[in-house]
């Protein structure tokens, strides 16, 4: 018998095995795929839908203070009626009143700058730590994430003792008399800034270390050996193939520091305008559960579409690149 | 009269004393920490010299060749390159290029930018960066992949690549660190060839770090081989092979039968062994060897001829044993041959008919024999 038609059954009977197999892995892959799905519809989807919901209903005096409008009690024609009741007048109102649109706006631009700047501070940081000696790199890895281990608020309360005038700060730069008047720095912009940046440091810090990690050093040195001085070899070697990192790190801020509230309340005073403090006070002070509800699916429309508008742009970018 | 070949007939500068050599290492040391990797080394190589640094890892010869490159300085001693001392030049700022082991190439760039970027660096025309591209792309065949990036490219290809940009700024020297250590053997074989045809195309000066004794065989004018940062020998590839200076270049370099054992007697002819395993040898190549010293008698497997009959010939050593092992590689075989006291000499035949009228297998017992000019007495 030749070789050929040996392998040939050989390879029949495989088939006729590999098919309840091919079968269960198939299933078996939808499963593994099913998990995170399933974790976005509970916990993303359902509830976006909640809110969406609320935010097109009226305020009313009961608990929770707005109109259901779905009771399935009174059957389909019930449905329907409460249906015809739904309304974008919430959203209406957002335009209205300037304040929202002034919130939205400060809240972004607040968000961009201090986004700038975590970027200026995590870029060395992550920078050092992908240079440091491998021995060294699991420490600075572990600073990075030790200030995860308190509670954020505690830490931003911390810095009220650091930044108000009476401060540690204002102390110290007063004893080593570089001022003679205490800096005023609480209740400003940079006192947001100040709290962003030290909050979401360490999620600018990690894309970005990981970017830096696995770039080959020799890409570096073939730069300088074709005549790149050190300067120049980081802009045309180094930041580039960062890039990814600096993507994902600033999303990554970006994206929550948008929607901040804790650190605008607590560092920013009372006139700082952000999306997040105006949610609340909707939320808690006016109890105008509908109104916020739009004001927050509208953030949230603000800060999906670009994103995946962006990520879609990258892959159709990658898929080019294969 | 009889000489050790060499391939370029005409080329040896460093036999002439009037030759001013090109690159000079002159004393060099280098240490990291308490490890030393070059120990106070000196080595001359000279302008359009193929050479070929050549050890297994850890001897310094990568060390080297980044002294040269600039991201190393030597601890001491002094680097000079066309007369001018090296020292505290940084590597962006050195007439040399480097082609990287790894090849290095920039993964956001596409080949034409990769092969580009040192050009730009210089601040060239950018019509006369789009010449220069495209006639390294034509040197190295891939004009059809200039628009690709690395990742699209095969190994053989970004080796190219990598060559292409290493020789496009038109370096003094080109250092290639391990070039075809990262190609399969039919690859490397080509490739071994088309780097000799492009150094002698450009009139480079290439210096090659490799662990491969053949590709550096093949391809370099000279071989210097490296041990813990020390020179061994710095010969062409036929003097390293055929008279290696030291037990150590004759065993790292090709295969070898080791005799150890005293002089008995020496001569204006040569000299007299007796060797350890019990043989007496005949040798016309004693070197400086002094009558009474302790040394080894080396010779090349190919150049002991196995047979079941004592040699006609009385002017060859001689010794009789019994075939231990055969190892047969379809152009040659190799046969073991275990001597009375136990020495294992290998001894490669050619096999140059398809059929051989003197047929050995295992266990028969066999004579091997050398002719008094097939070894070398190394003293060191």
């Amino acid at each position: 018998m030749s070789n050929a038609a040996l392998s040939q059954t050989e390879s029949s009977t495989g088939a006729d095995t590999g098919l309840g197999t091919s079968l269960l892995r198939a299933v078996a892959g939808r499963l593994v795929i099913a998990v995170p799905y399933l974790w976005l519809l509970l916990f993303f989807l359902i509830p976006f839908v909640i809110v969406f919901k609320i935010s097109l209903s009226q305020t009313a005096i009961a608990m929770p203070p707005y109109v259901p409008v779905f009771d399935l009690s009174e059957g389909m024609s019930g449905l329907f009626a409460s249906l015809r009741e739904l309304s974008f007048e919430n959203y209406l109102w957002l335009t209205e009143d300037a304040l929202y649109f002034n919130a939205y706006v400060s809240s972004l631009m607040i968000a961009g700058a201090s986004t700038f700047l975590t970027l200026l501070v995590g870029y060395p940081i992550a920078y050092g730590m992908a240079r440091a000696p491998a021995t060294l790199r699991p420490v600075l890895l572990m600073l990075v994430i030790l200030p995860f281990w308190t509670s954020f608020l505690i830490r931003v309360y911390a810095w009220i003792g650091i930044l108000k005038p009476e401060g540690l700060l204002n102390q110290f730069l007063l004893a080593i008399g570089v001022i003679d008047q205490p800096l005023i720095i609480m209740n400003t912009h940079t006192a947001i800034f100040i709290g962003i940046v030290y909050s979401y440091l360490p999620f600018m810090v990690l894309p970005l270390y990981s970017a830096l990690e696995k770039m080959d050093y020799s890409l570096i040195e073939a730069a300088q050996d074709l005549g790149c001085p050190p300067t120049s070899a980081f802009w045309k070697i180094t930041f580039p193939l960062s890039l990814p990192g600096v993507v994902a790190g600033c999303l990554l801020v970006f994206i929550p520091a948008v929607g901040e509230f804790v650190i605008p309340d607590l560092l920013g005073g009372s006139q700082t305008l952000m999306i997040g403090k105006t949610l609340w006070n909707e939320f808690f002070a006016n109890r105008d559960w509908p109104v916020s509800s739009a004001v927050a699916v509208i953030l949230l429309l603000l800060l999906v579409v670009p994103i995946v508008l962006f990520q879609n742009a990258q892959a159709r970018a990658q898929e080019q690149g294969r | 009269m009889q000489s050790l070949g060499s391939i370029r007939r005409d080329f040896a500068p460093w036999n002439d004393p009037a030759a001013k050599p090109y690159i000079v290492f002159d004393q060099v040391t280098k240490k990291f920490g308490d490890f030393t990797a070059v120990n106070n080394l000196s080595l001359s190589i000279y302008e359009r010299e193929f050479f070929a640094l050549l050890g297994a890892s850890g001897c310094g010869k990568s060390t080297l060749l980044r002294m040269l490159a600039g991201f190393e300085e030597p601890t001491s001693g002094r680097i000079l390159l066309d007369g001018q001392d090296l020292r505290g030049i940084p590597p962006y700022r050195r007439p040399v290029n480097m082609m990287f082991q790894s090849y290095a190439l920039f993964p956001h760039m596409t080949v034409e930018a990769n092969i580009a970027f040192g050009l730009k660096q210089e601040g060239m025309e950018a019509s006369k960066i789009a010449e220069r591209v495209a006639e390294m792309l034509k040197l190295v065949k891939l004009e059809q992949f200039a628009k690709r990036k690395p990742h699209q490219l095969s190994g053989g290809q970004r080796q190219r690549v990598a060559l292409a940009r290493s020789v496009a700024k038109r370096p003094k020297v080109l250092l290639l660190d391990e070039p075809l250590g990262a190609l399969d053997k039919k690859l490397r074989e080509e490739t071994q060839f088309e780097l000799m045809d492009l150094q002698q195309k450009l009139g480079l000066t290439f210096v090659v770090v490799t662990h491969d004794q053949e590709e550096a065989m093949t391809m370099a004018d000279r071989i210097a081989i490296l041990d813990k940062g020390e020179v061994m020998q710095v010969a062409t590839p036929a003097e390293v092979y055929e008279a290696p200076g030291s037990r150590f270049v004759a065993n790292f370099v090709g295969n070898v039968n080791m005799f150890e054992g005293t002089v008995t007697a020496r001569d204006a002819a040569g000299a007299s062994i007796d060797s350890d395993s019990g043989i007496s040898i005949r040798t016309e190549n004693a070197g400086d060897a002094q009558s009474g010293a302790k040394v080894a008698y080396a010779v090349r497997p190919e150049k002991i001829k196995v047979s079941s009959r004592p040699p006609m010939d009385t002017a060859s050593n001689a010794a009789e044993g019994e075939i231990y092992d055969i190892a047969y590689f379809g152009d040659m075989t190799v046969y073991y041959v275990k001597l009375g006291n136990g020495l294992v000499v290998k001894a490669a035949s050619l096999n140059s008919a398809r059929l051989t009228d003197d047929p050995l297998t295992w266990n028969d017992r066999a004579w091997i024999s050398f002719k008094p000019d097939s070894g070398v007495v190394l003293t060191r």
